[in-house]
């Protein structure tokens, strides 16, 4: 490495550069995403090591992280069950409302509130949208009863961030109000402490529902939506890529991304194969996609789409980092806020809905704790990688966070530790998250102690 | 009427007899009982880098914020360019080409360079950020301004030194085809090497026409870059004129007394009354 300025990426013409990494004052160095400082896959490999010893790395930790507790649940299980095909799917499937729900509150944490709600409001939009196409009943299209579910969801987001927006009362105890009065509005629309609301599999339009999550995809439509996908996604990772390099501006070494089309190809392909193997018995077949995971990855890309891309998301990420310069910018605070609060209640309310569909297309007041459910979905945020005060993260943290949730609570129920084994679905997940935001912790004091030319 | 006229000759004895860009004219401002600023006349030219002084409490930061269109004045006129103007809030004041760097700089921590000078204003394409085109905009920007430390502009605010922030903010302030920048403090919380970089900036936005409003409490670096002084003396405007005119030592008794070598208080009509 040396120190010529030409090697250093810069859009400016004639704004040379006084540094490399090389020489670079490191705490600085480590805030800076790697791409900035790299032109080549060395100086990449290198800034993004400088970030990682900072907490300070994107999403590589938590891959990490949940590789490491598959490996260890793997071998701590009896006759290393974990890693077999019907249980990965079987994770996912019990992962998608702490991963849909973690998305949900990413948006709320970016902006440095929090929402304790979304456990109640996601369980209230699952019983509305089951109770619109109950027969005899509304019997309303599929479709309609989701999006009026999610507009339910979304009326009741907007409601909670007119109080914290207008009124500036704290997020955490707006919500907390809001969690103990939907969970007990939950049971009314239950029908009652034992009331229950099911789809029944066998009419077409509930079927839609009872699949989202348990429908499956023929393994050769999963294929080609797979090769549909990677071509498309490589193709505009790419040419961006290219565009931006060509027009002498920001982008990430052409290695690095061909490197990371390469990763979304080989998980896309682990993925499929994982899910068109057989997963029952050589009578009864069970393979395919399940629908869920196609589901998944289109609300992360639109939320990634909508925080990254839009006015909209820039000023969730400007509120979150210092409302006043927000607010002096001319951005609206309080509809920024508000909106984010509705979108994260209907985001959720779409969490509810898989919830249902997941538990075999059956709701009743046991099917899950609201409390439980928005405090996994907080803790999966911050374990993926987003900042409880707001400003960093994305979509993907909370997937991610999600599926870690979701892979430690099946694993210790794997372990058949009888007693123990309730306890521990609390122990684990809540050592993982104090172990997270120290991290988080940690890299905001690194932030805060720049200085230096 | 005659007053004022006599005030603009007096005012603009130093100003080489051309319109300055911005004046203003006998400001009044008050807050419930307590007057903040009387009749301050304060002309700025082209071209020039004003340096504004005056002790705590003087009414500097009332002063700009009246400019920046945050506070109203009660009594007097605001003179844009020669044409009699209101500015009512900062967005009237930014449709004039009136930029304000206030002392906290207001930047985003988390967002980068170019979308912290965007934030508020960003460019879109089929509704979705423009990205290409605001990073080339603030590049262009920044190197017009020689703004030459940083090793990326799509790094996080965050991890920029201080002068370096000032450097992003003042970009940030000049983006926007503006003709008058004012700065509070742009210095007080700089060391010795970033201060140069800001001074030198400074100059260079006043090479490229553009009207400059310092306000600092540190005399060097008024000396350095002022074309222009002015002193405010609890709400008064008590000295106004080529930097050439004052040096430290009056300029340190006109903040601290109001005069300067036995000179009474130059607006003379409001002298008496408290001092």
């Amino acid at each position: 490495m040396t120190a010529d300025a030409s090697q250093t990426p810069t859009g400016m013409p004639d704004a040379t550069v006084v540094t490399n990494v090389a020489d670079a004052p490191e705490v600085a160095a480590a805030d800076v995403p790697p791409e900035l400082l790299a032109d080549s896959l060395r100086q990449y490999v290198r800034a993004w090591w400088l970030r990682v010893r900072s907490g300070n790395s994107g999403v590589l930790p938590v891959v990490l992280a949940i590789v490491l507790v598959a490996v260890i649940f793997e071998v701590i299980t009896p006759e290393h069950a974990f890693l077999r095909p019907s249980n990965l799917v079987y994770i996912f499937g019990l992962s998608t409302i702490y991963m849909v729900l973690a998305m949900a509150e990413t948006v709320v944490l970016l902006l440095g509130e929090i929402d304790l709600s979304i456990g109640a409001v996601a369980l209230i939009g699952g019983v509305i949208a089951f109770k619109l196409v109950q027969q005899p009943g509304p019997d309303w299209p599929w479709w309609a009863a989701i999006l009026a579910a999610l507009a339910c969801c979304g009326v009741i987001g907007a409601l909670q961030g007119t109080l914290v927006a207008r009124l500036r009362i704290p997020s955490f105890i707006v919500t907390l109000a809001g969690f103990l009065l939907f969970s007990g509005i939950l049971v009314v629309v239950l029908g009652g402490a034992d009331g229950t609301v099911g789809v029944n599999s066998s009419v077409a339009n509930q079927r839609v529902i009872y699949d989202l999550v348990q429908g499956l995809i023929v393994p050769v439509v999963g294929w080609v939506a797979l090769a549909v996908v990677v071509a498309a996604a490589g193709a505009a990772l790419w040419l961006r890529a290219a565009g931006k390099r060509r027009q002498g501006l920001t982008a990430p070494p052409a290695s690095v991304t061909a490197i990371r089309i390469a990763l979304v190809a080989l998980v896309g392909v682990a993925v499929v194969l994982i899910c068109n193997g057989n997963r029952g018995t050589s009578l009864v077949k069970v393979e395919g996609i399940p629908w869920v995971i196609p589901i998944v990855l289109v609300l992360l890309g639109a939320l990634t789409m909508l925080l990254q891309r839009t006015r909209f998301g820039r000023y969730v990420y400007a509120i979150g980092g210092n409302p006043e310069a927000a607010r002096r910018a001319g951005i609206s605070l309080a509809a920024i806020r508000i909106w984010a609060f509705a979108l994260c209640s209907a985001t959720a309310g779409l969490g509810g809905i898989l919830l249902g569909s997941f538990f075999y297309g059956q709701y009743s007041t046991n099917t899950a704790d609201p409390g439980q459910v928005v405090l996994y979905a907080v803790a999966a945020a911050v374990i993926g990688g987003v900042s409880l005060f707001g400003g960093r993260g994305k979509a993907i943290h909370g997937v991610l966070g999600g599926i870690m949730i979701g892979a430690i609570a099946y694993g210790v129920s794997l372990l058949s530790l009888g007693q123990l084994t309730t306890p521990l679905q609390y122990i684990l997940p809540g050592g993982v998250l104090l172990g997270a935001v120290l991290v988080d912790v940690q890299s905001r004091r690194g932030t805060g102690s720049v200085t230096g030319v | 009427m005659t007053e004022m006229n006599e005030a603009h000759e007096d005012v603009s004895r130093g100003g080489d007899g051309v319109e300055p860009l911005l004046k203003l004219r006998g400001i009044d401002k008050h807050f419930g009982p307590v007057q903040a600023l009387y009749g301050v006349d304060l002309d700025l030219p082209a071209g020039q880098v004003t340096g504004l002084c005056g002790d705590n409490g003087a009414g500097k930061s009332v002063l700009t914020r009246c400019i920046a269109g945050v506070h109203q004045p009660d009594h007097g006129q605001i003179y844009f360019e020669g044409q009699p103007v209101h500015i009512r809030s900062a967005r009237d004041a930014a449709a004039l080409g009136i930029e304000t760097v206030y002392q906290d700089l207001a930047l985003a921590d988390n967002l980068d360079i170019v979308q912290n000078m965007f934030l508020g204003r960003e460019k879109l394409s089929h509704r979705l950020l423009d990205e290409d085109s605001m990073e080339t905009q603030a590049a262009q920007t920044l190197s017009t301004l020689h703004v030459t430390t940083v090793r990326s502009i799509r790094q996080p605010v965050a991890s920029l030194s201080g002068g370096q922030r000032q450097a992003v903010a003042v970009a940030k302030a000049v983006m926007w085809n503006s003709k008058l920048v004012l700065l509070d403090e742009p210095t007080a919380a700089l060391g010795v090497v970033q201060t140069r970089t800001v001074l030198d900036l400074v100059k260079r936005l006043r090479d490229q026409g553009l009207a400059v409003m310092v306000i600092s409490h540190n005399l060097n670096d008024v000396f350095e870059v002022a074309d222009r002084i002015a002193v405010l003396y609890l709400g008064r405007m008590v000295a106004q004129g080529p930097a050439a005119d004052f040096n430290r030592q009056s300029v340190v008794e006109y903040m601290t007394t109001g005069s300067a070598g036995g000179r009474p208080l130059e607006p003379a009509g409001s002298a008496s009354g408290e001092g």
